[in-house]
């Protein structure tokens, strides 16, 4: 304890030492292990061969891993700085790819960087929730109960949730009006304004329905009665559903999933790998996997729960949200309990974007925690009141 | 500065205080909130899969087992049609097609649009295809194309990504390497349509073929066989990846007929360019060894589909291309019906073969005049001369005494105005008039009737294969059948011996007295047809002319002493009959001859009756095992 004391006080290039000590290695390890589920069922849908999607894959997670622990170095002090530029960017971005967007499945969902592909509705989550962080932490919990304090957070949740959904991508749009409801709630938005904000969600909900595109409303009534069409709409969900049952408790073996082996999985290796992983190893496999993205969700709210300071805690709830609720709606889309949407597993569906957005995103929550015991703000917090 | 310091310290050494500030309380309770309800949504999903992996694991992995195994039916390969000596006469050739499995692509009309850009379908095609769509359940490929060339194959192949659920497959073709030679015998098959594939589900397989006519039609089923069907194991796109099980079905059954090709073509050239039909049997079992009727027509036309052109031409023709005269011509037998009616005279007990009956050239009966072929009349004269003389005025005489229904049941017994056995489609029964049959259709009998039955005009109607049949029970006394079927995959029958077949109830005394009769048509001085003698050494045969007249010829005319009916337009002339066999002191072959509108049998039918017994003779098909060499006329062969 004395050693690490010291450390703490030393000079800068020991600093940076002692910050690295203070990584959850722990939690590190539990993200490796995600990452490795990822490894070998990619290799399994690449059909017994690192290519095409494993070995890419792992040398992604290198670099998000570099990514990860870089940002976790960072203090809060100068994270609430780069937020607003972050935010300003993803929007950019966000209109950019509306207008030069490349199309896939229906949606414009990428643009070509540098000859990377790059999805800004992930940024976007990052961006945003850095900067809810950030206002939350200025306006202080005091001007909370003020609601005019909370329009402009509010303009910033809608703008890119409007930008995705115009995309358009019902999916990432949900998961970013997510975070942002979470954030709000949990920066102690008051109780009688969140009723009051509630009343009209049914009208609301009617509206959008009639404002949706054709094929997103197909997915819905498919999803209501998948056999309708069973070679069409239905059939992504009638086949996700037969490869989670055909694994059984056991499952039928690593590289024998009939299955996924046989390309009967839409989108195997990227939205529907988790029925790879069920076919494959079975329910004990599955819950396994559920039970690891459990803990790394509950993690990052403990950290958020243990944080001294305001940003910190706002930052690693709005990326646990993130993540918990990307596995909700995947889980949930491969099981057939909710319409299909583009949205991966994180961690271990194949592709670029969502990967380093998710690294970017643990090497947020990783700096909470480094930063954990930085009264960061709080002081500030204290005159003002 | 001293508060804060203060401050500082007091939260150094005391542990977290959510009382002392009430936004962190407020954030821990509700990020506590979300944690709950984060366990609680993953617990539910958990429990959702719990269901559907291990308490519904084993109906979706029967649905798993479906999905990855596509089961497909094999059409089994039509049996052959052969001759008695194994010369394919119907046969399967590789054809190459392109099929589509509609439940194997999810956009059947967008995986047909891009085929057609590759292969292009025509309108009749399209047509085909939707309504085979339709009809057919999505696990029964639908043929797009058949006959493709290597090179179209090729193209398909290179194009398969872009067009799942298409395969290509080889079929098979029906093809008659006889052609004409023997369409009416051997038919054709066309594809199955709606009402055959309700009756047969083999038959929605592509490729399968019914039959049509002639012997394909008759014996459709065993040529049909049973499907067999293979088990694939297929990815999502149809592509396959191994196969799991084959049941080979059973190929259709090889049809042995007892027609000698090469005597069937000897035949053929006989008759020529005449309207005429000719059959060959074997006189002790009633195998047809040659069955020919002319015009014939080219059956592969119908592979393909008839224009209908083709169509009208055929139906339009008077000479009957489609029709095989010898199972659905009907005729009057003329004088060959004369040893039937002797035969029913000689039965009744009223006459002997001695007895004798004047002959002036005519017989009055009720005021109407019959006349004998010869205006002088023939004198007093016995059955043998009656017969050899062909006289008419005996026969008409005859008849009148022994009565109608006595003639018919002795014809009837030899086969004539019966349905036989023959394993053809669409034949004619013919008929042999009874007073009972008139005043069914509300007519009187007239004593007349009898008198021109007694020659075999009037209403009695006959087809060549029923002359045939006749020759072959009157020259055996025993009650054979005309057949076509001899063997089934090289099994032959029991039908193919002689002693299969009953004897007729026939006094064998009173066949012989018919049979020296029919000998001295031929072979005596004064015989009507000296034309059909024999010129092979020690071979003799026996027959018996016939002339029907399909008009009445008027008294007028008649009387005028100008009639000759080679003067008339060719409908209008008599048809020539002939019916024989051979060798006379120990038959084997029968053989009828009608050419339609020939004039006279003895002179049109009796030479080309000779001709065809003579090859028949030569070539003796029913002694050899196998075929004779076609330029050898080796005379020792016969006995």
């Amino acid at each position: 304890m004395k050693f690490h004391k010291r450390l703490l006080r030393a000079e800068p290039s020991f600093r940076l030492l002692s910050k690295l000590w203070r990584i959850s290695w722990l939690y590190v390890l539990l993200i490796c292990t995600l990452a490795g589920v990822g490894y070998i069922t990619l290799y399994s849908a690449g059909g017994g061969t690192p290519y095409p999607f494993a070995a890419p894959q792992a040398a992604r997670f290198a670099v998000g891993l570099v990514l990860m622990i870089t940002v976790a170095m960072l203090p809060p002090k100068i994270l609430v700085r780069i937020s607003w530029p972050l935010y300003l960017l993803s929007i950019t971005l966000l209109v950019a790819v509306l207008h030069m967007g490349h199309v896939g499945k229906g949606a414009e969902r990428w643009l070509m960087i540098g000859g990377l592909q790059v999805q800004p509705s992930e940024y976007a989550k990052v961006a945003l929730v850095l900067a809810l962080a950030s206002w939350f932490y200025r306006i202080s919990y005091a001007r909370m109960g003020n609601p005019l304090w909370l329009l402009p957070p509010a303009f910033m949740v809608l703008l890119p949730v409007v930008l995705v959904l115009k995309e358009p991508n019902l999916g990432t749009a949900t998961i970013i009006g997510g975070i942002g409801a979470a954030m709000f709630f949990a920066a102690g938005m008051r109780l009688w304004l969140i009723v009051l904000l509630l009343l009209p969600v049914p009208y609301m909900a009617k509206f959008a329905y009639a404002h949706l595109h054709d094929y997103q409303r197909a997915r819905i009534t498919t999803f209501l009665n998948p056999e309708s069409d069973p070679l069409g709409a239905g059939y992504n969900i009638i086949q996700s559903k037969i490869a989670l049952g055909s694994g059984g408790m056991w499952g039928q073996g690593y590289l024998h999933g009939s299955q996924g082996q046989l390309n009967f999985l839409p989108e195997k290796q990227t939205d529907f790998i988790f029925t790879m992983i069920a076919e494959e190893w079975g329910y004990v496999g599955a819950i396994t996997v559920i039970g690891l993205l459990l803990v790394l969700i509950l993690g990052g709210m403990l950290m958020a729960i243990r944080s001294r300071n305001r940003f910190g805690r706002l930052v690693a709830l709005g990326i646990s949200m993130n993540f918990f609720l990307y596995c909700l709606v995947n889980l949930s889309m491969v099981m057939g309990a909710i319409p299909v949407g583009g949205v991966p597993l994180p961690l271990v569906s194949y592709g670029g974007s969502a990967m380093l957005n998710v690294m970017l995103g643990f090497g947020l929550l990783l700096s909470t925690w480094v930063h954990r015991d930085s009264r960061f703000g709080e002081s500030e917090d204290e005159e003002t009141t | 500065m001293r508060l804060r310091r203060r401050r500082r310290e007091n939260q150094r050494l005391m542990p977290i205080k959510n009382q002392k500030d009430p936004a962190r309380g407020v954030f821990t309770r509700r990020a506590l909130l979300f944690m709950a309800v984060q366990t609680g949504t993953l617990g539910v999903l958990a429990h959702k899969l719990y269901q559907l992996q291990v308490k519904d694991g084993d109906r979706y992995a029967r649905m798993a087992a479906s999905n990855r195994v596509s089961k497909r039916y094999l059409a089994p390969p039509r049996g052959r049609i052969v001759d008695r000596y194994g010369i394919a006469l119907a046969n399967n050739k590789e054809n190459w097609r392109a099929l589509i499995l509609p439940e194997e692509t999810t956009d059947v009309a967008g995986t047909i649009e891009r085929f057609s850009t590759i292969i292009p379908l025509d309108e009749r095609d399209r047509a085909r295809i939707a309504r085979e769509m339709r009809h057919q359940r999505r696990f029964v490929p639908v043929m797009l194309r058949d006959f493709l060339s290597w090179d179209e194959m090729a193209r398909i192949e290179l194009n398969a990504p872009s067009l799942p659920g298409v395969l290509i497959d080889v079929g098979t073709r029906r093809v008659y390497p006889e052609g004409e030679l023997l369409a009416h015998i051997i038919g054709y098959v066309a594809p199955p349509n709606e009402r055959d594939v309700a009756h047969s589900a083999l038959l929605a397989l592509p490729g399968m073929r019914v039959g049509r006519s002639g012997i394909e039609q008759s014996q459709d089923e065993k040529l049909r066989g049973t499907a067999g069907s293979v088990e694939m194991e297929v990815n999502s796109v149809g592509r396959v990846m191994s196969e799991l099980n084959r049941i080979e079905g059973a190929p259709g059954t090889e049809i042995g007929l007892t027609i000698d090709r090469g005597l069937q073509q000897k035949v053929l050239g006989r008759i020529g360019e005449q309207t005429a039909s000719a059959v060959v049997m074997d006189c002790r079992n009633g195998e047809v060894l040659a069955m020919v009727s002319t015009p014939s027509f080219d059956p592969s036309l119908f592979d393909s589909g008839v224009s209908h052109a083709q169509w009208i031409e055929w139906t339009n023709n008077e000479r009957t291309p489609l029709i095989n005269k010898t199972v659905a011509g009907v005729y009057p037998p003329g004088s060959t019906f004369k040893p039937a009616v002797a035969m029913a005279g000689l039965q009744s007990g009223l006459f002997s073969p001695s007895d004798r009956i004047f002959c002036p050239g005519h017989l009055d009966v009720g005021g109407t005049r019959f006349h004998c072929w010869s205006r002088w009349g023939h004198g007093s004269i016995d059955l043998h001369q009656a017969l050899k003389y062909s006289c008419d005025v005996y026969f008409y005489e005859m008849a009148r005494r022994i009565g109608m229904d006595r003639i018919a049941d002795t014809a009837h017994q030899f086969g004539l105005g019966t349905t036989l056995d023959i394993e053809l489609p669409h034949t004619r029964t013919g008929l042999i008039p009874t007073p009972t049959w008139r005043q069914a259709h509300h007519h009187h009998w007239n004593g007349g009737d009898t008198i021109v039955s007694g020659i075999g005009q009037g209403f009695v109607q006959v087809t060549p294969l029923q002359l045939a049949t006749y020759t072959s029970r009157l020259a055996t006394g025993r009650s054979v059948q005309p057949h076509l079927v001899r063997a089934l995959n090289s099994e032959v029958g029991p039908q193919a011996t002689a002693d299969h077949w009953p004897e007729l109830n026939m006094p064998e005394k009173y066949l012989t007295a018919l049979r020296s009769g029919m000998f001295a048509v031929v072979n005596e001085q004064h015989g009507t047809a000296p034309k059909a003698r024999l010129s092979l050494p020690g071979v003799t045969m026996a027959g018996k002319t016939g002339s029907a007249q399909v008009r009445r010829v008027s008294r007028a005319l008649r009387e005028s002493g100008h009639f000759n009916s080679a003067n008339l337009p060719w409908e209008y002339r008599p048809h020539a009959l002939f019916i024989c066999f051979a060798p006379y002191d120990n038959p084997q072959y029968a053989v009828s001859v009608v050419i339609e509108h020939g004039n006279a049998g003895a002179d049109a039918a009796a030479p080309l009756a000779r001709d065809i017994m003579t090859d028949t003779l030569m070539r003796d098909p029913v002694n050899h095992v196998t075929p004779p060499p076609e330029s050898v006329a080796d005379a020792g062969d016969i006995e």
